[in-house]
Parts: C-alpha cells; sequence; structure tokens
C-alpha cells in the first residue's frame, strides 16, 4: 500500500514539474508568427540566433500569414509578426495589433507558376492555362493566403480569373501548393520563387507572373508583447548581413 | 444558396455515401469477425479499428499516396476513367468511411456475437437455407445494436476534418468542417458562428437519434 502510494507521488510530481517548467521557459521565449514561404530561411536563422544567445528560446509558428493574423487578432501570445504581404500587416496596423514605428519591410519574392517537372502539358504563358488540358490548378486561398491574394490580382489583371476560377483548387498555404504540384496532383501552381527552389527536382518553374505591385515581407513586433526587448533583438537580427545573407541563400530579394 | 446550406447539404453527401459504404461492410466484416476463426482474425479487427485512434493527418497523408495520381491506383484510375479521388466529394467519402468504420463494424460484431444461436439453430431445424437465416434471423436480431452504431459513425463521418483537408482540399463547396476552419483563417466570425451553430445542432440530432437506438433500450423492452 505504502510502496504504490509513493509511486503515485512521485508521478504526480514529476507531471507537475514538467507542466511548471514549460510555463516557467514560456517567461522569457518569443514567438515568431511567420509566413508559410519563410520557414526554412527562418529556421536557420534561429539557430543562429540561439547560438549567439544562448540564453534565449524562440519559438517559430508558421502558416498563412492571413491565418497567423486571425490568430494575433485572437490574442495569441505572438511577439513577433513576419507576414508575405502588406494586406495583412496593413491589417493588423489597423487593428491596431502593430504601430507603424515597429514595421520594416525586410525581404522580396517573385510570384511564379510552377509545373510538375515531368509534366508533358506546353504551359509558356498565362493564356495556357485556359487549355483543356489544364484541370486543376493550386491557388492559395485568397481569403488568408498572400500568395492566393498576388494570383488571384494578378489573374485579374490579365482578365483570366473568370476563365480559370473553377479550375482552381484553393490550399491553405503556400507550402501545400507546392506539395500538390510536387505530387502532380495538379496541372501547375502558383507559389512563390523561393518555394519552387525547395523542390527543384519535382517542380519547374514556367515564368515569373508579372505583377504591378511589389511582394514584399513586412516584420513587426506586436504591441502586447510582453517580450518587446528580446522580440526588438530578433527583428534587428534579421537584418544583420548574416541573415540577409541566409534569405539570399533561400532566394529572397532586397526589398 | 447561402454557403452555409451549401456546406450542410455537401457534409450530409459525403457522410450520407460514406454511411452507407459502412453499413454494408461493417455488416459484414462484423460477422465475419463474430463467427469466423481464421489466421490473423485479431490482425484484421485491430488494422479496422486503428483509423479511430491514429492522428487523422497520418490516414490522410496514407491516403494521398496510396490514391494519388503517382500510385499505381490512382494513375490506373486516371488514366481508365479520367478519374481521381483527390480534390473530389467521393476522396472526402472515402476519408469519412475509413475514420468512421470502427464505429460500424465494432458494435456490429458484438451484435452478432449477443444473438442467440439457439434460434439459429432452430431456424437451420426447420430447414431453411443459410442465407435465408442470416436475413431473415439473425440480421433482424442483430439489428438496433448494428443502427446504434452507423448513426455515431454517420456522426462521425460529418465531423470528419483532418483526413479530408488533406485528401479533399478545399474542394469546391466545402464540407461544414472544412468551411469553418476557413472562415476562421479568413476571420469571417459570422459566417463561422452560423456554420458552428449548424454543425452543433446536426450533430445533436444525430446523438439523439442514436440514443434512441442504443442496445440497452432494446434490453428494457424485452
Amino acid at each position: 500500500m505504502h510502496i504504490k502510494s509513493s509511486r503515485w507521488l512521485v508521478l504526480a510530481t514529476t507531471v507537475i514539474g514538467l507542466l511548471a517548467s514549460s510555463s516557467i521557459a514560456q517567461a522569457t521565449e518569443v514567438t515568431v508568427s511567420a509566413a508559410a514561404s519563410l520557414t526554412n530561411a527562418f529556421k536557420e536563422i534561429t539557430q543562429n540566433y540561439q547560438a549567439q544567445y544562448p540564453e534565449a528560446k524562440v519559438s517559430l509558428n508558421f502558416g498563412a500569414s492571413g491565418a497567423l493574423l486571425q490568430q494575433i487578432a485572437k490574442g495569441a501570445p505572438v511577439d513577433v509578426f513576419a507576414s508575405a504581404d502588406q494586406e495583412s500587416m496593413d491589417e493588423a496596423q489597423k487593428q491596431g495589433l502593430v504601430i507603424l514605428a515597429d514595421r520594416r519591410d525586410f525581404v522580396k519574392n517573385t510570384l511564379v507558376l510552377i509545373a510538375p517537372v515531368d509534366s508533358i502539358l506546353s504551359i509558356k504563358r498565362l493564356e495556357d492555362l485556359k487549355q483543356a488540358g489544364v484541370k486543376r490548378i493550386a491557388i492559395g486561398n485568397p481569403a488568408s493566403v498572400p500568395v492566393g491574394r498576388y494570383t488571384q490580382h494578378a489573374l485579374t489583371t490579365t482578365k483570366l480569373w473568370p476563365a480559370l476560377e473553377d479550375k482552381a483548387i484553393y490550399t491553405q498555404n503556400v507550402r501545400q501548393s507546392l506539395d500538390y504540384v510536387a505530387r502532380g496532383e495538379v496541372d501547375s501552381g502558383f507559389v512563390y520563387a523561393t518555394d519552387a527552389a525547395i523542390m527543384k527536382d519535382k517542380v519547374k518553374v514556367v515564368m515569373a507572373v508579372p505583377l504591378d505591385m511589389p511582394v514584399t515581407y513586412p516584420v513587426a513586433k506586436i504591441k502586447a508583447s510582453s517580450n518587446g526587448d528580446e522580440a526588438r533583438r530578433f527583428i534587428a537580427f534579421l537584418f544583420l548581413p548574416q541573415s540577409q545573407a541566409i534569405l539570399t541563400k533561400h532566394g529572397f530579394q532586397k526589398p | 444558396m447561402n454557403p452555409a446550406w451549401t456546406a450542410l447539404l455537401l457534409s450530409l453527401k459525403v457522410a450520407g455515401w460514406a454511411t452507407l459504404l459502412n453499413l454494408i461492410f461493417g455488416i459484414g466484416v462484423g460477422y465475419l469477425l463474430a463467427r469466423k476463426r481464421f489466421p490473423g482474425r485479431d490482425l484484421l479487427d485491430t488494422l479496422l479499428t486503428l483509423p479511430m485512434v491514429m492522428p487523422p493527418t497520418v490516414l490522410g497523408y496514407y491516403l494521398l499516396v496510396l490514391l494519388g495520381q503517382r500510385s499505381a491506383l490512382g494513375a490506373w484510375l486516371q488514366d481508365h476513367f479520367g478519374f481521381s479521388f483527390i480534390f473530389t466529394w467521393q476522396g472526402a467519402v472515402i476519408a469519412a468511411a475509413i475514420v468512421a468504420f470502427p464505429l460500424v463494424f465494432k458494435p456490429a460484431r458484438a451484435a452478432f456475437e449477443a444473438v442467440d444461436g439457439q434460434l439459429e439453430q432452430a431456424a437451420r431445424v426447420l430447414g431453411i437455407s443459410e442465407m435465408a437465416i442470416f436475413f431473415r434471423v439473425t440480421l433482424p436480431l442483430a439489428w438496433r445494436g448494428i443502427l446504434a452504431g452507423v448513426l455515431l459513425a454517420f456522426a462521425r463521418a460529418l465531423g470528419e476534418f483532418g483526413a479530408t483537408l488533406m485528401v479533399a482540399g478545399s474542394i469546391p463547396g466545402q464540407t461544414l468542417s472544412i468551411a469553418v476552419y476557413e472562415a476562421v483563417q479568413a476571420g469571417q466570425d459570422d459566417v463561422a458562428n452560423t456554420l458552428v451553430l449548424l454543425t452543433s445542432a446536426v450533430c445533436i440530432a444525430v446523438l439523439l437519434l442514436a440514443g434512441k437506438l442504443a442496445p440497452g433500450r432494446i434490453a428494457n423492452r424485452m
């Protein structure tokens, strides 16, 4: 009987200890919500950051910028927001989640049309997407995914949207579009040049899509961040030459 | 039409087909596991129960790999019928059916095991064929237990999200659960509210119905 109850005591102590330790860790932790297209580059930059500041703990949260914005708007404890478009950041500013002074563009990207590397379809221009052979086109959901908004904008400008809308497979973020093209589940898709570069063996870039607005990524400290100094230090780190070099290596351009 | 109704209709269609498939296979597999002894019986039971405990994303990934255009089956369907499960409502049916299957075959197995063998024996003595015994004696006796499971499976299929998101993506006219997810992602709280209330109402109705048919009630009546 005694042994049994002491075992329970050990177990309970361990569980409480684990729960407590994770909540203590949160205090010095900086949470970064970043656009899905930044996944690889930010993981690498964060490794360097933590090597330089061993006491710092960075949690990365990737997703469609629109979805990340909603999480922040609903009170998610986020310290830094890096969006793939100005629209999401404008909205964050409008809702008072970030202030203009804290906001800076840090990279630029290019919208590209891609197809599976073994695709036999002849897709050279945007108009070629109208051919019957192209049945499905992966497009980020314009309601929450910046790459989808850029795509919709480009196709609306060229008056192709009404003809192509029915072929659209809406995805949750740019990486899902990339994955569907790489698996050959869709005939083509719209992603960023940096995403296409990750899967060179599976997808080919058909063309860079002309846009009348730049694809620039803003980053900002969240106003309600309980960890403002740490957030500022992380953002400053993004602008250091070593971090910019990583971003360039992944195909991002200077804003 | 209001998008909420479109989503509800698609969800009902997907869950309806998934339930029909589960009814047929659930009775077959339930009967097989209850009455027959064969090697690998426990393994079969385990494998078919797996979708209930496995993360839906794992299941979705399996389906994407097994049914996708690059798979043998996916390529064959595409070449011969020009058909693909990925991004279609039929793909959503497969995902929902597999996730909900344990809820049908488990109670079906239990219901068949509970059928009094003497009644079947009596029918056999009267010279009725085995097929007729199954449909006129065994199945009617096990029916209520099976039906309760089927209704639960219908509710589960209605709520399927994870695996569906991976194989069907945001198919034109999304299912209720995916429409809720997308509305929240896009910050359309008013749409989300409508969808959530609608989903809750439908699930409560199905569960109430399932409760009325639960095996416990039969015992009370007998």
